[in-house]
């Protein structure tokens, strides 16, 4: 009984809700990428190591002496990069998406680490630059409870819930977010309606990796302040999970974000009050786990898009 | 620009694919050497120095080699059957983590049969770990990539409890590492005063084993036929859910046994770093062999000789070792353009 008590003060803290809605912005901006690549019919299991890439290279820029900003546009601007590498090889030459995904987050996440190794060959601890700081919403912020935990915010996390709605709009609302779904439920009615397949999967893949690079970037820019080894830590893998978990729906991805994000505060704090009992590892271990779960309990109802996985070839007819 | 399938594929393109791909990895990686300032042909003759050129050299690649050719055959089985294991990484631990349990138990068994105990424990442990998952595919649906990843972080989660907690050997000083295996379970070298144990003649014979199977057994074939169309198999009353489980019994087995295999060949004792990733390096020694068991032996020992001539390259130019990762993922994607453009011609209209 007081451990519930415990639990529920817990929950009603501004400090929990802050912490909430910062892990869930890299899970919203990598599941909002994902979304968009599966929507167009490409897998993108490139979404780990385009999260590192962007951790690093958003911190380089801003180590170098640029403004953060720029450091995110860099980083945006190489997930960008790296999903056309992707799609030229999934997109153009029909090469197995999984394969190149994952071929794509070993390549990205080593090139990181070499980078990071040839700028800093002999650094013991990660040096630190000035992150993002929180902007508060005049007016607004000063509200009881929600003034401190949604108004609040680092840019980023207001980015990253202000894409929800944009997404879904364009998604379901413009003819551009109908090419984007077409092409990846039947991408041979999508052509004879003269929409260009391959263009639209490629462009697909380009902003949807650029939102992923965004969401590594977010982590040395806003919620830590420098970058290391393993910095992105299997949350790319959870953001596909998430996917499935949203049923590929922009709105369901920023309520499965913020639940997950809940849990994964929880434990935090509970790690705190119960860690001299319980040991760390299994706290650790509650991510991962729920990810599974909540894959096994939306899995069998998930549709996924119909030509997803599915190599465009128009000259092949079945 | 438009891509067509070539109506036969020649042998010869088959075969010169992973070795171009090989090339354009260095081509490409030569900028980052570039880069740091140093020569690129010495650096490269550097690491092939390092990789095998002395008798010395070539046991540590071969020593590299041999968790390498178990993890690359685990993972070949399975995106045989598309039976997508990124998984090995944790089946490789689980493999090791069982091991070290019985290794340590104080079993009163003769040598060879204390070893062989202990190596197909470290199988059954492996095959059980991809069980799961490929369990929740059959059953569920569940994507099996995103759960046999995720595994990986829940297991090397768990032998870290075990080795700060539980098993950890009250000996070693304080560092989280289990204790040390009875004398009798460990794997003889096969030459002396070098590392090179005979986990490379067990590696060797995986190789040959899955080799025979998929080539002569009815449940190769069915493997096979799962992998290139599961609804045409399931129209052939090819019992697609149970290959899938016998194959992960079999895939993650072999990833088990390298576990094993390392623990008993190498340290010894269970730490956390007995893996570099050989579980993730397999998915690429998998690819670069086209899936075949055969090929995957030739594809490790490359590997193997990247990773082992890049610490030489590292220590003697200072080049970051990271770039032996960068070369071998670079490897990988090149080969998927060489194979993908073996496959398909490019039509420019």
């Amino acid at each position: 009984m007081s451990a519930l008590l415990s639990l529920i003060s817990l929950i009603s803290t501004t400090s929990f809700w802050v912490a909430t809605l910062r892990i869930a912005t890299p899970l919203l901006f990598g599941t909002l990428g994902e979304v968009l690549c599966e929507r167009a019919g490409v897998l993108n299991l490139g979404i780990e190591g385009i999260m590192t890439l962007g951790a690093m290279t958003g911190w380089l820029v801003v180590y170098q002496g640029s403004g953060l900003w720029w450091g995110v546009a860099f980083a945006a601007t190489l997930g960008a990069g790296v999903g056309l590498i992707h799609s030229l090889l999934t997109v153009r030459l029909g090469v197995s998406q999984h394969v190149t995904g994952i071929g794509i987050t070993l390549l990205t996440i080593n090139a990181a680490y070499f980078v990071y190794r040839m700028v800093l060959p002999q650094v013991t601890s990660p040096p630190k630059i000035v992150p993002f700081s929180p902007w508060p919403i005049p007016g607004l912020s000063s509200l009881p409870f929600l003034g401190e935990t949604l108004f609040t915010q680092p840019p980023l996390t207001y980015l990253s819930l202000l894409l929800v709605p944009l997404m879904a709009y364009i998604l379901y609302r413009t003819p551009l977010g109908l090419a984007v779904r077409m092409v990846g439920e039947n991408p041979q009615a999508a052509a004879s309606q003269g929409i260009p397949v391959y263009a639209v999967r490629t462009g697909a893949v380009m902003v949807g990796s650029a939102l992923m690079a965004v969401a590594g970037a977010f982590l040395t820019l806003s919620a830590f302040d420098a970058f290391f080894f393993n910095i992105v830590n299997g949350r790319g893998w959870i953001c596909i999970a998430l996917v499935v978990f949203a049923a590929w729906d922009p709105w369901r991805a920023l309520g499965g974000a913020l639940l997950f994000a809940g849990f994964d505060a929880l434990q935090l704090r509970l790690q705190q009050l119960w860690g001299s009992r319980i040991p760390y590892q299994f706290f650790l271990m509650l991510p991962y786990l729920l990810s599974i779960v909540a894959l096994i309990l939306v899995s069998r109802r998930a549709k996924a898009p119909r030509a997803l996985l599915i190599p465009f070839r128009p000259e092949e007819r079945i | 620009m438009r891509v067509e399938p070539r109506s036969t594929v020649p042998l010869w393109l088959i075969l010169s694919a992973p070795m171009a791909a090989i090339v354009l990895a260095f081509l490409s990686c030569s900028l980052l050497i570039l880069w740091t300032g140093s020569p690129v042909l010495a650096a490269y003759g550097a690491l092939l120095r390092g990789a095998v050129g002395s008798p010395f050299a070539l046991s540590e690649t071969l020593t590299r080699a041999i968790p390498l050719i178990l993890t690359g055959l685990a993972v070949a089985v399975c995106f045989r059957a598309k039976l997508w294991n990124i998984g090995a990484e944790g089946q490789f631990y689980g493999g090791a983590l069982v091991a070290s349990l019985l290794g340590t138990a104080g079993l009163s068994l003769p040598r060879p049969w204390l070893v062989l105990v202990l190596l197909l424990a470290g199988w059954i442990a492996g095959g059980l770990l991809l069980w799961i998952p490929a369990w929740l595919k059959t059953q569920f649906q569940v994507d099996e990539v995103v759960t046999t990843l995720l595994l990986n972080f829940v297991i090397l989660l768990g032998i870290s409890y075990l080795l700060e907690g539980p098993l950890k050997d009250p000996l070693a000083l304080g560092w989280p590492q289990g204790r040390a295996l009875a004398e009798s379970a460990l794997l003889p070298r096969l030459i002396p005063r070098s590392r090179l144990h005979a986990g490379l003649i067990i590696a060797l014979l995986a190789a040959l084993g899955v080799w025979g199977l998929e080539q002569f057994t009815v449940w190769g074939l069915e493997m096979r036929a799962v992998g290139a169309n599961p609804e045409a198999a399931r129209f052939l009353g090819i019992p697609v859910q149970g290959v899938i489980l016998y194959t992960s019994l079999l895939g993650g087995g072999l990833a088990g046994l390298a576990g094993a295999c390392e623990l008993l060949g190498l340290k010894g004792y269970l730490t956390l770093d007995l893996s570099p990733g050989f579980g993730y390096t397999g998915i690429v020694v998998a690819l670069l062999a086209q899936l075949h068991p055969l090929g995957v032996v030739g594809a490790a020992v490359f590997i193997a000789g990247v990773y082992v001539g890049a610490d030489t390259m590292g220590r003697s130019l200072g080049v970051p070792t990271y770039l032996a990762d960068v070369i071998v993922a670079a490897a990988l994607l090149w080969m998927l353009v060489c194979m993908g453009l073996a496959r398909y011609r490019l039509r420019w209209d």
